[in-house]
């Protein structure tokens, strides 16, 4: 085994239902981005028109943000799938942790505008 | 569990965790992942504590403009694409795809932080130096920050893409490959809540 890490292989060993799966998964991460592309433009659209008060705004957009780390985590760097326990787990307590972080900052530089 | 692994039959069907040291390379990352977001979250803290505190010098909405930021988000959005592509390309053992994708990311993160680095000139013209202003500094940092992982990005891909170039996807190079496009994703990430919270809010919230 360890003596043929460096050589290319000839073909895949994936069978044709293997194959299948993937391209279907391909398929779906390819909308998975044309989705967030629309909800990207939705966000600038949002910022961009007149006559939109800021009130709505900010809370939208940080949505549309929180929907856009949700596809890149799940879809992007595929942490739905089965063997991800882990990496979900360390993503997650990542995650947990930064929201006091950011929280306590802004508290703690005293900005009493929020 | 590298003995497991049957490679007579061709490229397995997930190669970057095929070996134990790909396994290993593949958490670790996600451990180093995990400690890069906290790292942010005390940078995105920061500028919002301090964004109001402009010292009578250049605001947010003055700078900042919305074209320029989207024609960035759209090409940092698409690299993501491409590196996804990318290993796709790599499990079915295609490297030539592999290697296009890869250099169409790379030129994308390429063109993105000279936007960047053209967009910090212009601000510094506009008399937002780094230390103008709470604004200014919290800025340029955490902005800087974001820009600075994207240039160590486009140094690791373009190392693996030059010492790779005519070795096929192994068992070896597979995890590297993938290591790099989960960090090339979270970068993506961060930029998402940099747009967000730095350039919208700057602009209309």
């Amino acid at each position: 085994m360890a003596e043929n890490l460096n050589q290319p292989f000839e073909e895949s060993a994936m069978n044709k239902e293997e194959k299948r799966k993937l391209n279907r998964e391909q398929r779906i991460q390819v909308i998975a981005f044309a989705f967030m592309i629309g909800i990207t433009i939705l966000a600038f659209l949002a910022v961009g028109a007149e006559g939109i008060p800021t009130i709505f705004t900010t809370p939208f957009i940080l949505l549309l943000a929180l929907v856009q780390l949700i596809i890149q985590l799940y879809y992007f760097m595929h942490l739905k799938d089965k063997d991800h326990g882990w990496p979900s787990s360390f993503m997650i307590s990542g995650l947990v942790l930064a929201a006091p972080m950011i929280v306590a900052l802004i508290m703690l530089l005293g900005v009493v505008k929020y | 569990m590298a003995d497991s692994v049957d490679v007579k039959k061709g490229l397995p069907a997930n190669p970057e965790k095929a070996t134990l040291e790909g396994k290993n390379k593949f958490l670790g990352m996600f451990v180093f992942l995990a400690g890069e977001t906290t790292m942010f979250a005390t940078f995105f803290g920061t500028y919002l504590g301090l964004r109001s505190g402009t010292a009578s010098g250049p605001e947010p909405a003055d700078l900042f403009q919305l074209p320029l930021v989207f024609i960035m988000t759209m090409i940092l959005l698409t690299s993501s694409l491409t590196s996804v592509l990318a290993t796709y390309a790599m499990k079915k053992n295609q490297f030539g795809k592999l290697k296009l994708w890869m250099w169409v990311t790379f030129l994308l993160g390429v063109t993105f932080l000279s936007l960047e680095i053209y967009e910090f000139v212009e601000y510094y013209e506009h008399g937002l130096g780094y230390t103008s202003s709470a604004f200014a500094s919290s800025f340029y940092t955490l902005v800087g920050l974001h820009g600075a992982h994207v240039l160590f990005g486009l140094g690791w891909i373009l190392l693996l893409l030059l010492r790779n170039r005519s070795r096929g996807i192994t068992l070896y190079n597979a995890p590297k490959f993938y290591a790099f496009a989960l960090y090339w994703h979270f970068i993506d990430l961060v930029w998402v809540f940099i747009f967000t919270v730095v350039y919208l809010m700057g602009i209309g919230g």
